[in-house]
């Protein structure tokens, strides 16, 4: 009973009852190899998610995340035209990702900005800089190397490298909250800042890992991307940060700071991206999705909304009696 | 007062003579481009030249500023002006910065005409649209068919659904699909110009309908996600995307077989044209006003409209042929 008192619980529960009703009007959606290709779309939507809910548990939020994959999409492509080999790509975005974070993480951390405000500001600049390393250009599919746009979709197990780069995340950043210090951290800092200092534990330097942490799963998704839909330009993933905060909402990681877990905002982001794939197969109008995606987050923070409350005590019952 | 009026003679003699020599052997047009350095221009050009070798007595001014500005563009008109050439052609920056710039140059007799970005009415005597919705409504439709023998299921996938563009032409296509009876439109979809969302539209048509042969998507963004969702599909062959999109970006996709032909305007043609009309114009033996008909060389004739605009052709087609000519100049 209290186990299924549990957020992930009633959200394993919404994700079911949304297939069964995707699955009564569309019942191709249920096979497995579809489920496992939608797993795959919303890969980089897990991976970000991860990313961001080890920022919010800090109290942080990073709006630059989006920003930050395109910028290190575009520099993977780059370098894949200058002939650099895969394997260093992928080092490269991921330590690149990392020191974007790190930007972030640092001016939270050493001038104390409020971090909507740091990441507003770096999201811009790191769209800009796209530009200004391009002139504006794209990078398209004849571009890039084979083995470059091969990696991501290569299928191993029945599932594709990028499925199984999620699944590793997954289980490194559910590793690294349950087992490290560092998990506790952020927990800490998040659910009690003033007894976290106490205990020892650096607020800003908490929040500064975060962001890296956050930084380099958007790196590593920056080249998955872009090795995915075969185009680099200044505006992919345009937006997309929203996403991956609603995501992290959906899945009850408090806003707040403090709570959440690894499987909650997994399942955040696999229910917006079930809803993502499913609205275009089972013939609603395009007019009416966007209000769809719209009303399954707020219904999903009224609910979280309600349960996080905590009733306020009455201490003085017969006050309005007296005379 | 004396100084004044010995730079003013001066002046005027050097304008006179100048003007003496040219006029006496060619017309001079000057193509005005938003900036210099851009494929798509440089392609503009190649057809303004190709024009002039064909008019014989016209020497062509390829200029623009450095960057895409309005004042960079007014700055090279003046100086346009200064040098008293006989018709500018201008592809402006801005539709209303250019307009007293060049109702200057027309007060002094140069024919000015706008082509592909236009300048607003009071500005130019004549504006030269690349293509018009009508023509790129019936472009996109035809495209399907025409890889179409048997006919079959096509879908669009647009932009967002609120796109003017894209709407009018999706609109005008729905006009005429009585022509193309094999060819049966299923559904429009929305990609909303984002990379991620055009591939999971694309993949959830194919899903939807599993006899799709075709998408159309008239947005450059879109036509390239469709075509990555159809490679990824496995349906290269079976199912054609085809619609408006760029040499450049387009490439690799109709190598692969995931796009037989596409289309968009023609940058050398539409330098070439610009040239004519502007030439025509300059001579005198056309003239601008509702109705009027212009020889462009060998792309045919245009009829200016209300608005003194004129549709230059049907969006021009890139297939396996011609891709490779065309993806390096834009």
């Amino acid at each position: 009973m209290r186990y299924l008192k549990s957020r992930e619980a009633i959200l394993a529960l919404a994700i079911v009852v949304l297939l069964g009703v995707i699955a009564s009007r569309f019942p191709g959606f249920v096979r497995p190899s579809n489920l496992a290709r939608v797993f795959t779309d919303t890969a980089p939507l897990i991976l970000l998610a991860l990313g961001q809910m080890a920022v919010i548990l800090t109290k942080c939020i990073d709006l630059s995340v989006a920003a930050n994959l395109a910028f290190c999409g575009m520099v993977a492509a780059l370098m894949n035209g200058a002939g650099v080999p895969l394997p260093l790509i992928l080092l490269a975005v991921i330590g690149l990702g990392a020191s974007l974070g790190a930007i972030n993480g640092l001016l939270v951390w050493r001038l104390g900005i409020p971090s909507i405000v740091v990441t507003l500001g770096t999201m811009t600049i790191y769209r800009g800089t796209i530009f200004l390393m391009t002139g504006g250009a794209w990078i398209n599919a004849h571009q890039m190397t084979s083995g470059f746009k091969a990696f991501p979709r290569h299928v191993l197990a029945g599932l594709p490298i990028m499925a199984w780069i999620a699944i590793a995340a997954i289980a490194l950043v559910a590793l690294l909250m349950t087992r490290t210090a560092l998990g506790r951290a952020f927990y800490a800092v998040g659910g009690n800042p003033h007894a976290a200092i106490y205990a020892g534990i650096s607020v800003g330097r908490s929040q500064f890992a975060a962001f890296v942490l956050a930084g380099a799963l958007a790196g590593l998704t920056g080249y998955l991307w872009v090795a995915r839909y075969a185009v680099a330009y200044v505006d992919i993933a345009g937006g997309f940060e929203l996403d991956v905060v609603a995501a992290c909402v959906i899945g009850g990681i408090a806003i707040a700071g403090g709570a959440g877990t690894v499987a909650g905002a997994v399942m955040g982001a696999l229910f917006l991206g079930i809803i993502k794939n499913a609205l275009p197969v089972v013939g609603i109008s395009p007019f009416w999705q966007m209000a769809i995606s719209g009303s399954a987050i707020l219904i999903a923070i009224a609910f979280n909304a309600t349960s996080q409350r905590i009733p306020g005590r009455i201490i003085l019952k017969q006050a309005g009696h007296r005379t | 007062m004396s100084i004044l009026r010995k730079v003013l003679t001066t002046a005027a003699m050097a304008s006179a003579l100048m003007a003496g020599t040219a006029h006496a052997e060619e017309m001079r047009i000057a193509l005005v481009v938003k900036a210099l350095g851009i494929g798509f221009f440089e392609a503009a050009n190649k057809g303004a030249e190709e024009a002039a070798k064909e008019l014989g007595d016209v020497k062509i001014i390829y200029t623009g500023p450095t960057d895409t500005t309005a004042e960079g563009q007014i700055e090279v008109i003046n100086s346009l002006i200064a040098q008293k050439v006989d018709a500018i052609a201008v592809s402006a920056n801005d539709t209303d910065a250019l307009v007293p710039t060049l109702k200057k140059a027309m007060d002094r007799g140069i024919t000015v005409i706008s082509w592909d970005s236009g300048v607003a009415p009071e500005g130019r005597q004549m504006h030269l649209n690349p293509s018009s919705s009508p023509l790129i409504g019936n472009m996109i439709i035809k495209l399907a068919a025409d890889n179409l023998p048997d006919g079959g299921e096509v879908a669009v996938l647009s932009a967002t659904s609120t796109s003017t563009n894209q709407n009018t032409w999706i609109e005008e296509m729905k006009k005429v699909e009585g022509n193309y009876p094999k060819v049966k439109v299923v559904g429009t979809v929305y990609g909303d110009d984002l990379a991620d969302k055009s591939y999971r539209e694309a993949q959830g048509l194919m899903q939807t309908y599993p006899d799709l042969k075709a998408i159309i998507a008239p947005t450059s963004v879109g036509i390239v996600a469709a075509a990555q969702a159809v490679t990824d599909a496995g349906k290269v062959g079976a199912v054609n995307v085809t619609g408006l999109g760029l040499p450049s970006e387009m490439a690799g996709h109709v190598k692969s077989g995931a796009s037989k032909s596409f289309a968009i305007w023609n940058p050398i043609d539409l330098g070439y044209s610009a040239t004519m009309a502007a030439y025509h114009l300059a001579k005198g033996d056309a003239k601008a006003e509702p109705g009027a008909k212009i020889s462009i060389g060998r792309m045919g004739d245009i009829t200016l409209d209300d608005n003194n605009e004129a549709a230059m052709a049907d969006p021009f087609v890139y297939d396996e042929s011609n891709i490779d000519e065309f993806s390096s100049i834009f």
